[in-house]
């Protein structure tokens, strides 16, 4: 068990320390965040009452766009110099591979986020600080949905032809619950009210969403990294 | 022998069906909606098609990933197809229903939303096919793939439905039951469209078998 957990923590910090040298994944990821948000301000007025009520649902828009960058970019990393097949012959299970690379995507998409939603707030005149700590968890667990299901898309795509259109077609009608979830209660945090028992539902569907895909995805990821 | 089975089922199938038509148009109108709720007896056979294709298709993607037996991934991507083109028929048929009842042709109802997200992440499916070319690995995947697909389809119904108990539930039928006559026609017709669905997914399925030999005979011929 132990070894398990530091194979885990070695795939992921050798994904984060490959990603901090070159930033190029996170850079990419983090300037189309803030082009989406400026677009969103061409078709939404964001002085309006009414776009305050639609911001969870942009938020999420941007999250999970600039998500996909990185995500995308997860084991299309390793296909240079065969890095993959390396990875995929060397002695540790797929599952603590699987994990190591999902952890350390969770980190950065989570770092892209947490710099794109003070500047949501900014352009957007949104006082997103009032239910912090329950933004916090609901950002936190809707990332690891969609951080999950994307990892093991990005490991399905890698080898194949149209690799970057095909992550997002597979990855987002899969992550709809996670995003609708995820866009309610943002809505209303954002707008300064804290959950309910009228919304916790979202919220058990969300740990539901996330306990369900992290196993489905951790028992079949051998089946996908060895190809059959 | 197995080209006059389904030869016999699809005339089966077939005969039902005319059979169902005429005795739907017989029918009088229903009292609050008129004669557009006869639609119902093609709407809601094709949608419990469609789910049974899915199932099958989890059930088979399942039974691929453990034997690697070719079948199954034929199976699973013939029924996978099928059901895309049934949903289509149930989206369509649920649209048209909605402009003369609604006045709209999509109201973003519950049901019609999860229908058009279940027919998305299907389509993805027969893309990434497309996109693989390795006969083995786009079997693997593409099974991995429809097992996700198939456990999505419970949360995306209940979160649509979720979603949607916030505004006023469209009232989807008049709330009474039918009489029996229209009953049996209804089962009637839901077998009829049921064995439809069966000879497609056989005709499906031996396009499948030709292709594998055809591939095979390739790399025969390209190994000589």
């Amino acid at each position: 068990m132990m070894a398990f957990v530091r194979q885990v923590l070695v795939i992921m910090a050798k994904d984060l320390r490959a990603e901090l040298r070159t930033k190029e994944a996170i850079n990419a990821s983090l300037s189309f965040a803030l082009v989406v948000l400026l677009l969103f301000s061409f078709a939404f007025d964001p002085s309006e009452e009414t776009t305050r009520e639609i911001s969870g649902g942009l938020l999420w828009i941007v999250f999970a766009f600039a998500g996909t960058l990185l995500l995308n970019r997860s084991f299309a990393r390793e296909l240079n110099n065969d890095c993959l097949d390396a990875l995929i012959s060397a002695p540790i299970p797929g599952s603590a591979l699987f994990l190591g690379k999902a952890l350390a995507n969770y980190i950065l998409v989570l770092a892209v986020e947490l710099i794109a939603l003070p500047l949501f707030g900014i352009f957007y005149n949104v006082r997103w600080t009032s239910q912090f700590w329950q933004l916090m968890m609901v950002i936190a667990l809707a990332t690891w949905g969609m951080t999950v299901t994307g990892t093991i898309f990005s490991a399905l795509t890698v080898n194949i032809r149209l690799r970057e259109v095909m992550l997002p077609i597979l990855n987002f009608p899969s992550l709809i619950p996670a995003l609708l979830g995820a866009m309610q209660l943002t809505s209303s945090l954002v707008a300064g009210n804290p959950i309910t028992s009228a919304n916790d539902s979202w919220l058990k569907m969300l740990i539901g969403f996330d306990v369900m895909y992290t196993a489905v995805s951790v028992f079949l990821v051998e089946m996908v990294l060895v190809g059959g | 022998m197995r080209d006059k089975i389904l030869y016999i089922i699809g005339a089966v199938a077939l005969i039902l069906l005319a059979r169902d038509m005429y005795l739907i148009t017989g029918f009088p109108p229903e009292r609050n909606q008129g004669a557009i709720f006869k639609i119902i007896f093609f709407h809601v056979p094709m949608a419990i098609t469609a789910l049974t294709c899915a199932m099958v298709a989890f059930v088979s993607s399942i039974l691929f990933l453990i034997t690697k037996k070719f079948q199954f991934d034929a199976l699973a991507v013939a029924v996978t197809e099928v059901g895309l083109a049934f949903l289509a028929g149930n989206l369509i048929t649920g649209s048209i229903w909605g402009r003369v009842a609604w006045g709209m042709w999509w109201a973003w109802d519950a049901r019609l939303t999860s229908a058009l997200v279940c027919w998305l992440l299907y389509a993805g499916y027969l893309m990434l096919r497309n996109a693989i070319e390795e006969p083995t690995q786009r079997a693997t995947f593409a099974a991995v793939f429809s097992i996700f697909a198939f456990i999505d389809v419970p949360i995306v119904i209940f979160s649509i439905k979720w979603w949607r108990t916030q505004h006023p539930q469209p009232v989807f039928w008049g709330g009474g039951s039918f009489p029996p006559d229209w009953a049996a026609v209804f089962g009637w017709q839901m077998l009829a469209v049921m064995l439809i669905g069966v000879v497609f997914t056989a005709v499906r399925l031996r396009q499948e078998e030709f292709q594998r030999e055809i591939d095979s005979l390739r790399r025969m011929a390209h190994a000589l």
